[in-house]
């Protein structure tokens, strides 16, 4: 391999016949480079789709409630089933170890907020201090709630960054009073939501101070927890469905509703949709995968062809350098050193080009599946492992060949 | 320097066997030049590439230099013909991507010499064909005789016991080969023992001794009054 003599030779060889050398060399490259565009992207949708998936918390669990659909024990179908807050406080005890977060909530829909002569409709929820971190709201300025504003039923509100533009024209609102159905609210705090426009139109106010304001009494509008992520994908999935069984068979004792209604009680179990997402994107990768490496096969036949065609060409040189005392090793070091080096060379090639093209265009690409197409090192290194394996493997079968050519048929005069 | 007794080939051609040798003995001193001669089919060829060690015989024994030639796998023949021969072909057979100089050297890069060591050499031999100046030319560019020439230099480059000509002359005009035969002469009278395959009477009078093959057997074996090239030139 680091016989200087050997290079020389494949060098030769190879500026010898450039055109056959540069066909090879695209072949081999333009299988490298798509295999790298193709990863980057695949990588692209994962990370699109990860942003995707961010505007809430991944690990989040809802839990509201319907009316009933089907009758059970006596009692007929349609009847409105409604939380509490003694079932808030009931699935927190009870499944305390598998909570991470827990917020129980009571939303007014859509709501008209004035502030002075400004006046806008958005979504006021009436939600606990960890709603913070189950909806991945960043605080800008200010705070979010708290305890004591839960416990003492304050009239503070948290609002979106989309509400501070509209209602406060940009304006720093902390301090400022705005009013609901008459009602006047502090606000405290301004947050940014990675769910983007639709999620900074919520406003937040104590659940407590909603149930007050807004004839709530102890109704809960809808739980939403997030499960703590420890271990894999695999088993906090696992940990959360059995978590929503359990939850979803109290409920359904205490309210008496059929085991098999699945209406009346509604559970979002975000991570069960990001699992289902994640395979998707699993899919796509390995669908690259395959076809970047069918395309690195083609061009690593291509080079095996080629490599053949060169050794019939140089059967008369190589039974020449047999009958001077070459051994056949040494031939097969030849055919094989130059099949390497011709896959390592221009597969480097392609994957500098596919790198290249990822890092010029992955930055414009604006697209809400598609969020920073890269490829990382380790992934890099897999592909030029791969075209090592490659180029010894096109290299075989010729320099096999190469080793088996007898001197006497090789020099035979034509 | 050569001993072949009773040597026996023959050829598969489909059903049929072709008996190509059959039977030949003769022993061949150091420092002998000696002509094979034959018709076409007559089995020189055969003799020679056995003799070359390009293939093997079916029966009989073969010994150079002392060293019995038997059974030889890839690698040990590959061996003994860099250490032991020297080819010189009717077609040349340079590798036409590499200069003259690089052809010589090519034995002497299967000997793993050092590459300073081994281009000197491999100079050396150059000049003595008298081609010290052409050292850097690719084959294209020289001659016929010339090919030739850097053909010998190369058979002569890793110093061998013997020389295998076939043919030498072959592709030659007359004059380039009475030029190719003098060489050939020289190198003997430096001791190299030698063997040329020619149909050719008049080369086969340059050598010291005549064998004449027909139909795989020698018919005739002598000694001949040498003939020197010079003369010609």
């Amino acid at each position: 391999m680091f016989d200087i003599e050997r290079w020389q030779e494949v060098f030769e060889t190879l500026s010898k016949n450039k055109l056959r050398t540069a066909l090879t060399c695209i072949s081999v490259a333009s299988g490298i480079f798509i295999l790298i565009v193709l990863l980057g992207f695949s990588s692209g949708i994962q990370n699109g789709v990860k942003d995707q998936f961010s505007s809430d918390a991944t690990n989040k669990l809802s839990i509201r409630t319907r009316s009933t659909t089907k009758g059970y024990k006596g009692l007929n179908p349609g009847r409105n089933i409604q939380l509490k807050m003694e079932d808030f406080i009931d699935v927190s005890r009870n499944y305390d170890d598998y909570l991470e977060y827990r917020s129980g909530n009571y939303s007014i829909w859509g709501s008209l907020i004035n502030y002075k002569n400004e006046s806008g409709n958005f979504r006021v929820q009436g939600v606990m201090p960890d709603f913070q971190f189950i909806e991945n709201a960043d605080i800008s300025e200010g705070r979010f709630l708290n305890e004591s504003d839960i416990n003492e039923a304050k009239k503070v509100i948290v609002v979106g960054n989309k509400v501070k533009t509209e209602l406060f024209k940009g304006k720093s609102p902390l301090g400022e009073y705005v009013s609901i159905y008459g009602i006047q609210f502090k606000v405290i705090g301004v947050f940014f939501d990675p769910g983007g426009e639709r999620e900074e139109s919520n406003v937040y106010i104590p659940v407590t101070s909603a149930q007050k304001a807004f004839n709530g009494g102890d109704r809960v509008r809808d739980m939403a927890f997030t499960v703590p992520m420890s271990g894999s994908l695999n088993e906090a999935l696992e940990l959360s469905e059995d978590l929503v069984a359990g939850i979803e068979y109290d409920l359904k004792q205490k309210y008496i509703i059929a085991p098999d209604d699945i209406a009346a009680i509604r559970v979002d179990n975000t991570l069960e949709e990001a699992k289902k997402i994640y395979s998707l994107v699993d899919i796509i990768r390995a669908v690259f995968w395959f076809v970047g490496i069918g395309t690195i096969i083609a061009g690593v036949v291509g080079v095996g062809n080629i490599m053949i065609i060169i050794v019939k060409e140089r059967t008369k040189e190589i039974g020449i350098r047999k009958a001077l005392g070459a051994q056949p090793l040494s031939i097969i070091g030849m055919i094989l050193q130059e099949s390497i080096f011709v896959t390592m060379f221009s597969g480097l090639f392609g994957l500098i080009a596919g790198l290249g093209l990822l890092e010029l265009v992955g930055p414009t690409i604006d697209n809400d599946f598609i969020k920073y197409p890269q490829v990382d090192f380790n992934t890099a290194l897999t592909t030029v492992f791969i075209l090592v394996i490659a180029g010894t493997f096109a290299g075989f079968l010729p320099a096999y060949r190469a080793a088996k050519i007898k001197p006497i048929i090789a020099l035979r005069d034509e | 320097m050569i001993q072949i007794k009773d040597l026996h080939k023959s050829y598969k051609m489909g059903s049929n066997s072709l008996h190509v040798l059959k039977g030949i003995n003769f022993n061949v001193e150091e420092g002998e030049l000696v002509s094979i001669m034959g018709s076409s089919g007559s089995g020189k060829s055969t003799l020679l590439n056995i003799l070359g060690m390009l293939d093997e015989a079916d029966e009989g024994s073969y010994t150079l230099d002392g060293v019995p030639i038997k059974n030889l796998n890839e690698r040990v023949a590959a061996k003994y013909r860099n250490k032991f021969l020297g080819f010189i072909f009717q077609s040349f057979n340079l590798i036409n991507y590499k200069s003259a100089l690089d052809n010589v050297a090519l034995p002497l890069y299967y000997q793993k010499m050092p590459r300073k060591e081994r281009m000197d050499r491999a100079f050396h031999y150059l000049e003595k064909v008298g081609l010290a100046e052409w050292s850097h030319h690719l084959p294209s560019e020289l001659s016929g005789g010339q090919k030739q020439r850097v053909a010998i230099a190369r058979a002569l480059a890793s110093d061998p016991k013997v020389l295998l000509a076939d043919e030498p002359t072959g592709a030659l005009d007359s004059k380039t080969s009475h030029e190719v035969m003098e060489l050939i002469q020289g190198i003997n009278d430096e001791g190299k023992t030698i063997l040329i395959v020619t149909h050719e009477p008049d080369i086969a009078q340059m050598t010291k001794r005549i064998v004449n093959l027909k139909d795989g057997i020698i018919i005739d074996d002598h000694k001949v009054e040498q003939i020197r090239a010079s003369q010609y030139v």
